[in-house]
């Protein structure tokens, strides 16, 4: 190569190691602010000085001086901090999922919620929660269970009716997943009314409040997650193949249709375990994956990560939202995601309308 | 071991019906083999079935002693590599990430690419002078830009057999010329076995070494250019009337209908 190419080239290089970086520092460090944020703010605000030293005093090793009040100690560690790092939770597992979910259907409005994927795990949740009602540590590890089943069921579905020939249109995919949907959400309904009073209880969980608080949802959901989240952070490589098409992934090398059937089972198991724990909470999985497109570029191998980190600071920031907007009475969290997802979700049809790519 | 191509009695098709029938040919290392015929008559269903991505319903697809239906996929990867025609590619992709697609079949299940597999990348961009576009976005590549990136994916596989898809559908003059140029540059010094797709019979009698002429779901004729190349066959063929002259310069032959 001549010499000018080669600077071009270690130029552009050079540009690609600090674009490297940046994103890691910027999505990381939003979602240790947003933990500090969630966990400080409420009907009682927690004085950073005090909240620091509780969560540092979590640390193995480091034993502080517990200076700081009791009834803060019950907040923090009672309540504030499991809700949290559940929100925080959910917001990866749905950011995470979204951006699977899009480069697997080679579709920019795949989404948990869109597809019909949330809808599907959240009957599959209550039908185990009628199942077994109240619920216990292990029963609770059942619910994200039968929401993975469902989920997994429910995207088969949606995904064959909406295939045209080799691909899944807009049109279609979204058809597909309003009717799915649907006919899931008012499935869950009737097992509700049919059930007894305490699954009432259910109803405020499945629209993203929490009904249960404490650590028990995280230990719970934390190992579904955590393997979920893993695999699908791992899989970028094969999601950037997969998208010139399944015929060219195949002669590039690629088990096609293995390396689909573990990003939608992952994908779909850490939807379900979020849709089991948090509710329905609407356009997470839409809106996170495309604003890490548009800041960070098109590469799987980052977006699939981005997305997780910052589908959970993204969803701990519409939590406060919700608990401050309307204080002292706190709203759902979904409501808030869907006011902000639903015009962007509009916005979005717009542009793949007038076909302009964004990604 | 020899790497050359070679498809024995094979049936290709989709479900149960058959599109290509008793297809036997067989494809040198450093040769080039065009494959012509009219539109439908299953050119491209001749290479899926040779790079493996479509089972054949019938015979064998060998390259050396390798049975390539007894490979895996990432296995067979690594012995052909197929160069499709630049549509359809997802426009935000930086050149050299996409050429980097092509160690996908060196690259264990969870492992992600190495500085080696980098070096390869950039030395198939050099070969295909393609490495000042690394930077960009393939969407911002002009036609004959993104095929080039294209071979140099499909040479970062390392293969011994190479086929090409309509590479030069959407190219003008130079670039039809200059790509063709470079597939038999590639076929020569890395000894590659070459199966192309054309529809410019012109550029098959200049750039290949022997032509498979398809027809009704048979491979009709096969030989040097000059000698399937001829007004009879072709006029059969394509059902048009075809005058077949000498060019000028090299003397091969130059194919005019009307």
């Amino acid at each position: 190569m001549g010499d000018s190419s080669a600077n071009a080239l270690s130029e552009s290089m050079k540009l690609q190691s600090a674009r490297r970086y940046s994103p890691w520092v910027w999505s990381g460090s939003a979602l240790v602010v947003m933990l500090f944020v969630s966990v400080a703010v409420g009907p009682v605000t927690i004085p950073l000085p005090d909240l620091v030293r509780m969560l540092l005093d979590l640390l193995p090793g480091l034993q502080l001086e517990a200076d700081w009040s009791r009834t803060f100690a019950t907040i923090v560690y009672q309540i504030r901090l499991p809700n949290t790092v559940l929100m925080a939770l959910a917001g990866m597992a749905l950011g995470g999922s979204g951006a699977a979910y899009q480069g697997l259907f080679r579709n920019p409005l795949a989404d948990p919620y869109i597809i019909g994927v949330a809808s599907g795990a959240g009957l599959g949740a209550v039908l185990a929660m009628a199942a077994n009602w109240p619920v216990s540590l292990l029963g609770m590890a059942t619910v994200p269970l039968a929401a993975f089943i469902a989920a997994l069921i429910t995207v088969g579905v949606v995904y064959s009716i909406a295939r045209v020939g080799r691909s899944t249109p807009v049109t279609t995919l979204i058809l597909a997943g309003v009717a799915v949907s649907s006919f899931a959400t008012a499935m869950t309904s009737l097992i509700m009314l049919l059930s007894t009073d305490e699954l009432h209880r259910a109803v405020n969980w499945m629209v993203g409040g929490f009904a249960l608080g404490g650590w028990e949802p995280v230990l719970a959901s934390l190992p579904y997650l955590l393997i979920g989240l893993t695999v699908l952070a791992l899989l970028g490589r094969h999601l950037n193949v997969l998208q010139f098409g399944d015929e060219q992934a195949r002669q590039m090398g690629l088990d096609v249709e293995r390396s689909k059937l573990i990003i939608v089972v992952a994908a779909s198991l850490v939807a379900a375990t979020a849709v089991a724990f948090s509710g329905i909470i609407a356009f997470v999985g839409l809106i996170v994956p495309h604003v890490v497109r548009l800041l960070w570029g098109p590469d799987y191998r980052r977006t699939l990560p981005l997305a997780i980190l910052v589908g959970g600071s993204f969803l701990l920031a519409a939590d406060v939202v919700a608990r401050v907007i309307l204080a002292p009475r706190e709203l759902p969290v979904g409501v808030i995601t869907a006011v902000v997802g639903a015009p962007f979700f509009l916005w979005l049809l717009y542009r793949t309308k007038w076909r302009v790519r964004i990604w | 071991m020899r790497n050359e191509l070679r498809i024995e009695q094979a049936t290709l098709g989709y479900g149960m019906e058959p599109v290509l029938r008793d297809v036997n040919l067989s494809v040198q290392p450093g040769e080039i083999l065009a494959i012509v015929g009219p539109n439908g008559v299953g050119k491209s269903t001749l290479v899926k079935g040779a790079c493996g991505s479509l089972p054949l319903l019938d015979g064998e697809v060998l390259i050396g002693d390798q049975n390539l239906s007894e490979l895996k996929p990432n296995r067979r990867a690594c012995m052909v590599s197929v160069v499709s025609q630049a549509v359809n590619l997802p426009p935000a992709f930086y050149a050299l990430d996409v050429v980097l697609m092509g160690r996908t079949p060196y690259l264990g299940w969870l492992e992600q690419e190495s500085d080696r597999d980098r070096q390869i990348a950039l030395e198939a961009m050099a070969r295909t002078e393609t490495i000042d576009l690394a930077a960009r976005p393939i969407g911002e590549l002009s036609g004959g830009e993104q095929q080039r990136v294209l071979i140099a994916r499909a040479l970062t596989q390392l293969t011994p057999v190479m086929l090409l898809d309509e590479p030069t559908a959407h190219l003008d003059l130079r670039h039809q010329d200059n790509l063709l140029k470079l597939v038999r540059e590639l076929a020569l010094v890395d000894n590659l076995a070459v199966m192309i797709t054309l529809h410019d019979l012109n550029l098959v009698a200049r750039f290949a070494d022997r032509v498979a002429l398809l027809s009704n779901g048979r491979v009709r004729k096969i030989g040097a250019p000059d000698e399937v190349l001829t007004p009879d066959e072709l006029a059969d063929v394509y059902g048009i009337r075809i005058h077949v002259m000498s060019h000028p310069l090299d003397g091969k032959p130059l194919v005019l209908s009307g």
